[in-house]
């Protein structure tokens, strides 16, 4: 085959070698050998090279397949929603110096989201009453709705608020007073 | 007597001769035609293109361009964009910007690409150039919203601010809010990337409403459907928009209101966005659909029939960016619908499941290729392929000019046959004479590569993954195709014969990649030392390259032609081979 004689080094000057030594020669006097070039071992020289043991398995194929950072994680935020049904919020409370997260369709209603939190943030939720909001505590549970509203957790049905609500928010009872709590 | 003719022409009729030519390829050939145009030519030049930000350095640009206003950067090889350039690699602007700093108050316009920009870099920008009008920033990094604060504050003939694709660390949605109330120029806003929670909102709607002229505006993820609507009564003049997050409880005056704001946007040539689609509301663009050139798709995970529905309503459509949730059933209807269409996308939205997820196979690319004349370029993902779509694709249509397929399993064999593809991929640079870019997948020996090099003559870029057998593999392509300038090889059992047969073809490329390849680290040295306008990096974390046998296959090596020498800001775990030593630490 033509292109064979293509890769003649000898015609180049770049070789590995002396000038005037043949290309047999070039074999380091070393116990690893040059990779061939009539098999395809070459990617076997490598590893031996590295003394590793078995080639990479497909989890651990770095950037591939070729697809960019962003669209691996919008895909994987969609994914996991999928999957799991997840749906989490952040959770924060005054004076808390980091927020937590929770999965809002991990319980069934309101009395297990409040003893969860409760056992979270150790704190305990008042009685809850329509007329009066939460009653018996300095803390009172809030949440964000879609509308970017605050609002008294407990007014709505329990599906209601777990699709309205993006973030809960632990609040003292003295800035609830907005929101129908009697301290 | 010959001297007479060269200077037949006054200087100013050639420079105004030459402000009809904007191209860089012309601008260069016509400075190569005499040393008095070379010399008309430097001090027109107004705009200045660099493909490698290490091949030049800025003093030499400044020195030979005196006079211009805008310029375009690009720092890290394309397959960073895939991991696979180790973070602190390079690419760094901030050298760029000092110097221009100093010396060219009257700059307009920067243009990066794959850089590394720091909010000292956009401080210095927003500082120095009193008429900065544009900053595009393509799938950079290394800055936060307070350099954009710096940018919005300063530039008062801001006209195009785009951070596409770009790692940006947000410390504050404020940013926004950092454009002075005087301020009216914007004509072009790109923050879909940005990824902060809170959008200041009131600012973005006061910061539209008053800039008139505002004809792009893509917003971000962030910003939620019932915010469009005011968002786009400010702005009925858009001719590109993006939407932030396209869902929301399906409410009848929410969506009125929406389709209303729609159809009085009556120059809407370019739509893209719409995360987290609830498929109620995608009716609500039907009156904008049917003038839509561009349509970005690709993070819409919604299925083929509310797809089909989507595209059907957009006979101009002339690029579309979508999931493979279209499946081949959707790409039939694209096929039929969309006669102008000139680039599909079509990404994978379970790229790391083992098993097919939607019904899109290589069926939907030929449906596609059949049906759309004017189709030219081609990003295709999916999970079989055989020879004989291959073929039918490339008759079909053999204007592609880019042709990227991604069978997303490596080595994956011809379906049908069990065979390489060699054949069908050959097919594709036999018929596709035009073709300038191609992506490689799926079982390739070195047969394809000699098609390649056989055919490919006006082939620019390639890029190669798990693929060829041998060193002559890499020799066909390097020897035969003519117009490559960048090369790009991941996994493949290339080594040094075909690299040193050719490494005078190598100064005639912009770059080569080579990674998890055969190359040993005593070609790079050699490569190095004979080729003193090459670059050669060897990139390899797992510690000097010295520390191993010489024969020893380098992790990753990076050659570039250059004419500013070895770089100084290398990171330690690269290392340029240098004529002198034959390693620089």
């Amino acid at each position: 085959m033509v292109l064979e004689k293509d890769l003649n080094l000898d015609a180049t000057e770049l070789r590995l070698g002396l000038p005037g030594s043949s290309e047999e020669s070039l074999r380091i006097s070393n116990k690893r050998a040059l990779p061939n070039m009539n098999d395809d071992s070459g990617v076997a020289a490598a590893k031996k090279c590295d003394q590793e043991t078995a080639p990479p398995t497909k989890a651990q194929v770095v950037g591939w397949p070729p697809i960019r950072s962003y669209r691996k994680n919008s895909l994987q935020t969609k994914k996991t929603e999928a999957e799991t049904g997840g749906m989490y919020v952040k959770v924060s409370m005054d004076g808390a110096p980091y927020l937590r997260k929770i999965d809002l369709k991990v319980y069934k209603g309101y009395p297990e989201l409040f003893k969860a939190l409760e056992d979270m943030f150790k704190f305990k939720v008042g009685k809850y009453s329509e007329r009066e909001g939460y009653n018996g505590s300095e803390f009172v549970p809030t949440y964000e709705d879609k509308d970017g509203d605050w609002m008294l957790v407990g007014d709505v049905p329990w599906e209601m608020f777990i699709n309205a609500c993006k973030r809960l928010r632990i609040v003292r009872g003295s800035e609830a007073r907005g929101l129908g709590c009697v301290v | 007597m010959h001297k007479k003719m060269a200077f037949s022409f006054p200087d100013e009729v050639l420079e105004h001769v030459f402000s009809f030519i904007q191209s860089d390829k012309d601008r260069n050939a016509v400075s190569m035609v005499c040393k008095s145009w070379y010399e008309i030519e430097r001090w027109c030049r107004r705009k200045v293109f660099v493909g490698n930000c290490y091949a030049v350095s800025p003093r030499m640009v400044i020195r030979r361009f005196p006079e211009f206003r805008s310029i375009e950067l690009k720092g890290k090889p394309h397959f960073a964009d895939f991991n696979l350039v180790p973070d602190g690699w390079g690419g760094y602007v901030s050298p760029w910007i000092e110097e221009m700093a100093g010396a060219y108050p009257w700059l307009e316009e920067i243009r990066l690409k794959r850089m590394v920009v720091t909010d000292e870099s956009l401080e210095l920008i927003a500082k120095s150039f009193k008429n900065f009008k544009v900053l595009v920033l393509s799938s950079c990094e290394g800055f936060s919203t307070d350099g954009l604060a710096a940018i919005a504050a300063s530039c008062k003939n801001l006209k195009e601010l785009d951070l596409r694709d770009c790692e940006v660390d947000d410390l504050s949605a404020h940013w926004l809010s950092h454009f002075p109330e005087t301020y009216t120029s914007l004509v072009s806003l790109n923050i879909s990337c940005l990824g902060s929670d809170e959008v200041s909102f009131s600012a973005l709607e006061r910061l539209v409403g008053r800039c008139t002229n505002l004809k792009t505006l893509r917003l971000n993820r962030a910003v939620p459907l019932d915010k469009i609507a005011n968002i786009l009564r400010h702005a009925p003049q858009l001719v590109e928009f993006g939407t932030g997050t396209y869902t929301a409880d399906v409410r009848p005056d929410v969506y009125s209101d929406l389709a209303g704001v729609f159809s009085s946007c009556k120059e809407l040539k370019s739509l893209s966005g719409f995360w987290d689609v609830a498929p109620d509301y995608l009716p609500a663009i039907y009156p904008v659909c049917s003038k839509l050139t561009s349509l970005n798709l690709s993070y819409a995970t919604i299925q083929s029939p509310d797809l089909i529905k989507l595209v059907s309503h957009c006979p101009n459509l002339q690029r579309l960016l979508v999931l493979d949730y279209i499946e081949d059933s959707g790409l039939e209807v694209l096929a039929s619908s969309c006669k102008d269409l000139q680039e599909l996308r079509v990404f994978p939205s379970d790229p790391y499941g083992a098993e097919p997820n939607v019904s899109l196979t290589e069926q939907g690319l030929v449906a596609v290729s059949l049906g759309c004349p004017k189709l030219q370029s081609v990003l295709y993902f999916c999970r079989r392929m055989s020879n004989e779509a291959l073929v039918t694709i490339a008759r079909n249509r053999p204007n592609f000019t880019r042709f990227r397929l991604c069978i997303i399993e490596p080595k994956t064999a011809d379906y049908l046959t069990l065979e390489p593809l060699d054949v069908g991929f050959g097919a594709i640079v036999q018929y596709c004479k035009d073709l300038k870019r191609l992506s490689l997948s799926g079982l390739l020996t070195d047969r394809v590569f000699e098609y390649i090099g056989t055919y490919a003559k006006k082939l620019e870029m390639l890029s190669v993954a798990f693929a060829g057998d041998s060193d002559l593999g890499l020799h066909h392509v390097l020897s035969g195709c003519e117009s490559l300038r960048k090369l790009e090889i991941r996994d493949c059992p290339f080594g040094d014969k075909a690299l040193l047969a050719n490494a005078a073809k190598l100064e005639t490329m912009r770059s080569l990649w080579m990674s998890s390849c055969a190359v040993s680290f005593a070609a790079c040295k050699l490569l190095g030392q004979k080729m003193p306008r090459l670059n050669v990096e060897v990139i390899d974390e797992r510690g000097p390259p010295d520390s191993r046998p010489e024969n020893c296959p380098v992790d990753k090596l990076y050659i570039y032609r250059s004419i500013a020498g070895p770089r100084f800001d290398m990171p330690p775990f690269v290392w340029t081979m240098d004529e002198d030593s034959g390693l620089r630490l």
